[in-house]
């Protein structure tokens, strides 16, 4: 049960905390200030968020773990993020289609997580929600502005929502530690979400005059710490300082 | 790494505030490292302080998961506490999650007066913030005449925005 339940929440926070890494790439270099703050202020968020969670998952190991040593500690095949949120910021149409994406998944698992029988992942759901439900405005606007805006602005969008298209699917597979949580009562069934976020992506898909890709082929494999070649590189990043200087403190 | 030296526990089961009134003049003197002119009563992250055998305990709670300002807020409260000759702890709660319903009118006032509108309610922030209509008073010369700029700030509870008016920048706290 508790194995399980490690293995759940992992599932739910790894995708915070790679995307947000993700997006702490870009401070500096978004395209304006403006928008390079709420990057940031977005990725700050998500860290926050999977502090919550990590440090829920360190007080069911006991064994005197930190945050620390679950963000910074485990090896690749260890993070269970979808593939996802591991995809580079190759320009920044592919930011904000990478986002939109995780967004409007987020904004319904967060929702959901709420019923769950588990009181601390409720209370991270419920300061969650909030959250994401900005995140999920902003990147919709953007979708749109770029979608709706020069041929050129559209092209790039089209190209980034077809490019990405192939790794929403995964948002939606159960692992067995799923399944097991889903009984409990704790895990949301991700499953069941399936058609109200295609619906959602549509909407805001034609809004932005893109075409909704019709791609029936999808990517898989980060749910079961199978990543694509992008992450050692991440995770060289970010665990850099502390594989460096073991248990090196601020 | 910070939030070490900050207990941490995840629910309060209820949601009202008890706050000791011996501890309100030295919490009084603790402000948000962010909006210096708010002081952590104001902002109403405070949701419990007590006094037991001398020792203090004060729950707080983020305003925001990724708020920097807390383990800041968590050190003031100890230090605070500590020039008075007390030992304090802290602790950070996370539900009830806060919203910005619990910044007191006497917070308000001073937000604006420090040049960040106060959050409107959470309707006519919607409104606002999609750029649906002019509902945020510029702090400066009171003008609704105002537009976003960018729905995320100078910090993750901000949105900026510009006066159309006397075409003075802003923050716009925003409804949580």
């Amino acid at each position: 049960m508790k194995e399980n339940l490690i293995k759940y929440i992992l599932g739910v926070s790894d995708n915070s905390l790679i995307l947000g890494q993700r997006l702490g790439e870009l401070c500096g270099h978004g395209p304006n200030l403006e928008t390079d703050i709420a990057l940031t202020n977005i990725s700050l968020d998500l860290l926050g968020q999977t502090r919550n969670y990590y440090q829920y998952i360190a007080s069911l190991q006991g064994e005197g773990k930190t945050e620390d040593d679950i963000a910074f500690m485990r090896s690749e095949r260890e993070y269970l993020n979808v593939l996802l949120v591991e995809q580079p910021n190759n320009h920044f149409g592919f930011v904000m289609a990478r986002q939109f994406y995780f967004d409007v998944f987020h904004v319904l698992l967060m929702e959901n997580l709420q019923h769950s029988n588990d009181e601390t992942l409720i209370a991270i759901a419920n300061k969650g929600i909030k959250e994401v439900s900005y995140h999920l405005r902003f990147s919709s606007d953007w979708v749109k502005r770029l979608g709706d805006g020069t041929s050129e602005s559209h092209q790039k969008m089209q190209e980034a929502i077809d490019g990405l298209w192939v790794f929403t699917d995964e948002l939606f597979h159960l692992t067995d530690a799923d399944k097991h949580m889903i009984e409990e009562g704790i895990g949301v069934d991700v499953s069941t979400l399936k058609e109200a976020y295609y619906k959602k992506v549509s909407e805001v898909l034609t809004e932005a005059t893109l075409s909704v890709p019709e791609e029936k082929y999808f990517q898989k494999g980060g749910k079961q710490g199978i990543h694509s070649e992008h992450m050692g590189f991440i995770l060289a990043e970010l665990q850099y300082m502390q594989r460096t200087y073991p248990n090196m403190k601020w | 790494m910070l939030r070490n030296r900050i207990k941490y526990i995840e629910f309060l089961v209820e949601e009202k505030q008890h706050i000791e009134e011996s501890l309100i003049p030295i919490l009084d003197t603790v402000s948000d490292p962010e909006i210096p002119v708010l002081t952590i009563l104001d902002m109403g992250v405070v949701r419990e302080a007590s006094e037991n055998m001398g020792v203090v305990t004060i729950k707080i709670t983020p305003t925001y998961s990724g708020c920097p300002a807390m383990d800041v807020i968590g050190d003031d409260i100890i230090a605070a506490f500590s020039s008075v000759g007390k030992e304090a702890k802290v602790e950070l709660i996370l539900s009830p999650a806060w919203t910005t319903d619990w910044i007191t009118p006497k917070g308000r006032k001073a937000l604006e007066e420090y040049g960040i509108a106060a959050p409107l309610n959470a309707i006519a922030d919607k409104e606002a913030l999609l750029g649906n209509k002019k509902l945020v008073k510029c702090t400066n010369c009171g003008s609704t005449n105002t537009k976003v700029v960018s729905q995320f700030g100078s910090t993750a509870c901000k949105a900026l925005f510009k006066c159309e008016e006397c075409q003075e920048p802003f923050d716009y706290f925003k409804c949580l």
